[in-house]
């Protein structure tokens, strides 16, 4: 049994909490996460920015920046959105949303700026 | 003129082989592969089945007259041959939508694939394929919740699900069943599954089952801070008795429930899906039995249909084969029967085994669940094949990790999330597989012993039922 390792995550520990889509992988670099801003804008999604406070993050609704960016195919805009919401919500999580309109869905949805976790 | 009664036998094909009718946008249309006994000619055997499968009997009957027998019967309107093989020929058929009560799949099917699939002239038949008109669907119920909505109650996007169903299929006591779930579900499961014949035996009744299993749900989001379900089974004895067991499941807060839709029964399985709308929970299914209609390529019911069954009679989930693991399936023919269940108008497509344009409407989707001797290295293609709008389930790929369930789950977890990165990065998954996987594990030990474990392991034998092509 030595061998078997202990999978480490517990109520009490906070760094055991997970945020969905991509939460299980290592933080994504801008480089990465450029890429991924680059597949939404290619599947013709609208982007969207929102944000929570850490003790609320199990709403569904968090709260909206500005409005969706709708039509907005331009990377570096869109990342640009990304960090004026993280400097104006420093302490808060932070999400990508590419919305589908067709699916009526969110085709793409990840965290890339956490708060300190509840 | 008025009709005189004729009576005596009347060779089918006078009735009912019509080849220039064109088919109304309201007829329910079948084709059936037909595998005749020697010596009778094509429109016959095709009308008999039309006949037998709709208005007619072995006879003329004088009370034929007293009704508009044109305007309700079957008619055979096309026969073609079979790719690649001489032994049987495809017949297209089309009835009248009045034939059909409103809303039922069990009617449909009682006339479609009743009496006439032990007629005597057959050698054997097999229904290929039913197109429902719109003006059908409409009666339907449909899933209960669909796609989206899964999607938004559970808050998972951009992603396949996962789950895993529970082993040993039988025998586990209700708490060391709930203990497996919970390992399952904080390692970063979505899901965790009653095995198809977990029903409520001697070793653990269901309410026990329901209770543990919910703790286990509970504990399992608080950890994770992610929304998790586990489809308990429902499937019962008597339908009184399932929805007393779906009635529990409500009542503790259960998020999905589940039900085998073949051996449970369609009118059963209809009744569960408009209360699981009515509830607003969501509705898993299982599809048991099937093999024994589907695989056969000249006899029974092939799996599209069953999927258009069940889509018109309800539910969010159903397995449908994972193209790569341990259970049958061709991968042309899976394509053609996953978009049947998401896609909301499927076109005819020979190279996938559709027979007829499927227009769904408004009516929602289906999840397909990839279920069955899949493991993390199968993963790439999984994602390939099945895209984001899938379940993909690993029982023994999980509870089979060298250290246990949460090690498994979490390293299926990884894999697929590496994996997605990777297909939106533009790289091509089941080329690099193997190296999107190896970068994976680099930060995941879990699922570097995941790899480690089913290295070696794969399923490859020929499919039985495969797409009729020619071979000749």
């Amino acid at each position: 049994m030595s061998d078997v390792q202990d999978y480490a995550s517990s109520l009490g520990d906070t760094s055991s909490r997970k945020f969905e889509t991509f939460s299980y992988l290592p933080p994504m670099t801008p480089e990465q996460i450029r890429k991924q801003v680059e597949y939404l804008v290619s599947k013709g999604w609208n982007p969207a920015v929102e944000h929570t406070e850490p003790e609320n993050a199990s709403s569904n609704f968090w709260y909206m920046w500005k409005l969706p960016l709708f039509g907005e195919t331009d990377v570096d805009v869109i990342l640009a959105e990304v960090e004026a919401c993280h400097k104006a919500h420093p302490e808060n999580h932070l999400r990508l949303i590419g919305y589908d309109n067709y699916a009526q869905s969110q085709g793409a949805n990840m965290v890339i700026y956490r708060g300190k976790t509840v | 003129m008025a009709k005189t009664y004729d009576s005596g036998v009347k060779d089918y094909r006078e009735t009912y082989w019509e080849p220039n009718y064109t088919p109304k946008e309201t007829d329910i249309l079948a084709c059936f592969k037909i595998t005749p006994q020697a010596g009778i000619p094509r429109e016959e055997i095709a009308a008999a089945v039309a006949a037998e499968s709709s208005t007619g009997t072995w006879t003329t009957v004088w009370t034929d007259l007293l009704t508009d027998l044109d305007y309700y019967k079957g008619r055979a309107y096309h026969i073609e041959d079979v790719p690649g093989d001489d032994t049987c020929f495809y017949a297209f058929i089309a009835y009248p939508i009045d034939l059909f009560e409103e809303g039922s799949v069990v009617n449909v099917m009682t006339s479609l694939v009743g009496n006439v699939f032990g007629f005597k002239a057959l050698r054997a038949l097999r229904l290929e394929d039913i197109r429902f008109p719109i003006a059908y669907v409409m009666t339907c119920n449909g899933p209960p919740q669909g796609i989206t909505l899964e999607r938004d109650i559970l808050n998972k996007y951009g992603r396949p699900m996962l789950g895993c169903t529970i082993k040993p299929k039988l025998g586990l006591s209700a708490k060391n069943y709930g203990r497996a779930c919970y390992e399952g579900l904080r390692g970063g499961l979505d899901f965790t599954q009653d095995d198809e014949n977990v029903n409520s035996q001697p070793f653990m009744r269901w309410r026990a089952r329901f209770d543990f299993v919910m703790e286990a749900i509970h504990k399992a989001e608080a950890e994770t801070g992610e929304r998790k379900g586990h489809y308990l089974n429902v499937t019962a004895p008597t339908a009184d008795e399932m929805m007393k067991r779906a009635e529990y499941a409500k009542e503790i807060g259960a998020p999905i429930i589940m039900h085998d839709y073949i051996t449970g029964g369609w009118a059963a399985n209809t009744q569960l899906a408009q209360w699981c709308q009515d509830n607003g929970l969501l509705l898993h299914i299982h599809r048991a039995m099937h093999a024994v209609l589907d695989r056969d390529p000249h006899h029974g019911i092939h799996f599209r249909v069953l999927t258009k069954i069940l889509r018109l009679s309800g539910g969010d989930h159903l397995h449908s084969g994972t193209v790569v693991g341990k259970l049958e399936g061709d991968r042309n023919a899976t394509l053609g029967w996953i978009d049947l269940m998401r896609e909301s108008y499927i076109k005819e497509d020979r190279s996938r085994g559709i027979f007829f344009d499927q227009d769904w409407g408004a009516m929602p989707g289906v999840f397909p669940v990839a279920s069955g001797g899949i493991h993390v290295w199968h993963m790439p293609a999984l994602v390939n094949i099945f895209g984001d709008d899938s379940v993909l389930q690993f029982g023994g790929g999980t509870l089979g990790h060298p250290w246990g369930n949460a090690a498994g789950a979490a390293a299926n977890r990884v894999a697929v999330e590496a994996c997605v990165q990777a297909r939106n990065e533009g790289r091509e998954l089941e080329k690099e597989g193997k190296d999107i996987l190896t970068a994976a594990a680099k930060h995941s030990p879990e699922l570097g012993a995941a790899m480690e474990t089913w290295k070696e392991i794969k399923f490859e034998f020929d499919t039985v039922d495969k797409l009729d092509v020619a071979h000749k």
